[in-house]
């Protein structure tokens, strides 16, 4: 996979934008890896406090337990029954408040009782109605550190995701985005290097054409000139030729070769 | 993203035993709808049947949207393990507390197994 490159053309301007998306990945690459490390210390802290709120849960749930102990001995029978159909309106609620962690929302509960509300003012009436109300103050502290531990624990949950998120992304950019990046920007310099090579070789072989040609056309006139040369000469030679009438006849038949083209010598 | 609307969840609701379901609601978190008779705490005793939590469960985490903190006794979270351990909501969250009978068992709790994964203990 990270040896793939995009599909792009090798243009300069592809060049720049590459060069461009590269460095935008590598900047959101340490900015999401400081983002994660904020998180992550954020949430070792609360895994600890998980940890302890949790065992600490277990004392104070079995205190509560106990203070219910007494209030079935103190009102000599069930009282469960008439709690459950006397509860009709919730006296104790929670709020829940938000917390900006590197810009994850974190919510945490709030305890709000509403003093006004109680469902159970007659519950014990007749007997143990101290044990009751000892009853009611012990599980509303209960409640009260279930409510934190709740919070926390929905801290724990969504930093758990939001990590897991954050980590995904910052090794996806590490190890996909930019090695690809970085494929496609030597692709696209290989390309352009390659077309440079191309045209300097077109070059070469256009100028060394030229050359030639220019070589060529040197001879020609160089030999054209010669043959100019050589029938002035021969003109000349004629006509000396002419005037020594007895030794010239050989030269003369040798000169005459000359302007014969079948004749090779 | 778990972008969950939090803002109208203000219950506690209860799955438990008798005495854990009397006690919180002592401390003044249960609600009973007149119209409809519902209600936020479930009272699981010897009788209950598996699929019956599993209802109760599914709906105060699913159905019913006031709810913010679901209790849930260890040893009845025991029943239902599967589901429990699969549920990764942060709402509502999903607090195990233990019972009068069933001292708590951190080595049992969802969220604790992944605190102890996560400390690598």
């Amino acid at each position: 996979m990270s040896q793939q490159r995009e599909a792009v053309f090798p243009t300069r301007m592809t060049l720049n934008l590459m060069r461009t998306k590269l460095r935008g990945a590598s900047t959101g690459h340490t900015l999401l890896k400081r983002k994660s490390e904020a998180l992550t210390k954020r949430f070792r802290d609360i895994v600890r406090k998980i940890d302890d709120a949790k065992m600490k849960m277990g004392g104070v749930m079995q205190a509560a337990a106990f203070s219910l102990a007494e209030v079935s001995y103190a009102t000599g029978g069930n009282i469960g029954i008439e709690v459950q159909e006397l509860a009709k309106q919730p006296r104790y609620t929670v709020a829940a408040r938000q917390e900006n962690v590197s810009g994850v929302i974190l919510p945490s509960f709030e305890a709000i009782v509403n003093k006004e509300v109680d469902d159970f003012k007659l519950t014990g009436l007749g007997r143990g109605g101290q044990q009751v109300n000892k009853a009611k103050y012990i599980y509303g502290q209960a409640v009260d550190a279930l409510v934190e531990l709740a919070s926390q624990q929905t801290a724990f949950v969504l930093l758990d995701e939001v990590i897991k998120v954050t980590n995904r992304r910052v090794n996806a950019i590490e190890h996909v985005i930019i090695p690809r990046t970085e494929n496609t920007i030597a692709y696209i310099l290989s390309e352009l290097d390659e077309l440079e090579r191309e045209e300097f070789f077109r070059l070469k072989k256009v100028q060394r054409n030229k050359q030639r040609d220019a070589e060529k056309l040197q001879i020609a006139e160089k030999a054209e000139k010669e043959r100019l040369a050589a029938q002035e000469s021969d003109a000349v030679q004629s006509v000396e030729a002419e005037s020594t009438t007895e030794n010239g006849a050989k030269n003369d038949d040798m000169n005459a070769f000359d302007d014969d083209a079948d004749v090779v010598f | 993203m778990s972008t969950q609307k939090s803002n109208n969840r203000t219950l506690i609701a209860i799955i438990g035993d008798e005495d854990s379901v009397t006690g919180m609601l002592l401390a003044g978190i249960g609600e009973t709808i007149k119209e409809t008779g519902e209600r936020n705490f479930f009272v699981v005793d010897n009788k209950t049947e598996d699929n019956e939590i599993v209802e109760a469960f599914t709906n105060f985490t699913e159905n019913k949207k006031d709810i913010a903190i679901l209790l849930i006794n260890q040893h009845i979270a025991e029943r239902i393990r599967p589901l429990v351990d699969a549920y990764q909501n942060a709402f509502p969250a999903l607090l195990e507390i233990p019972s009068k009978d069933h001292p708590y068992d951190p080595e049992k709790d969802s969220v604790l197994k992944r605190v102890r994964k996560i400390l690598g203990e």
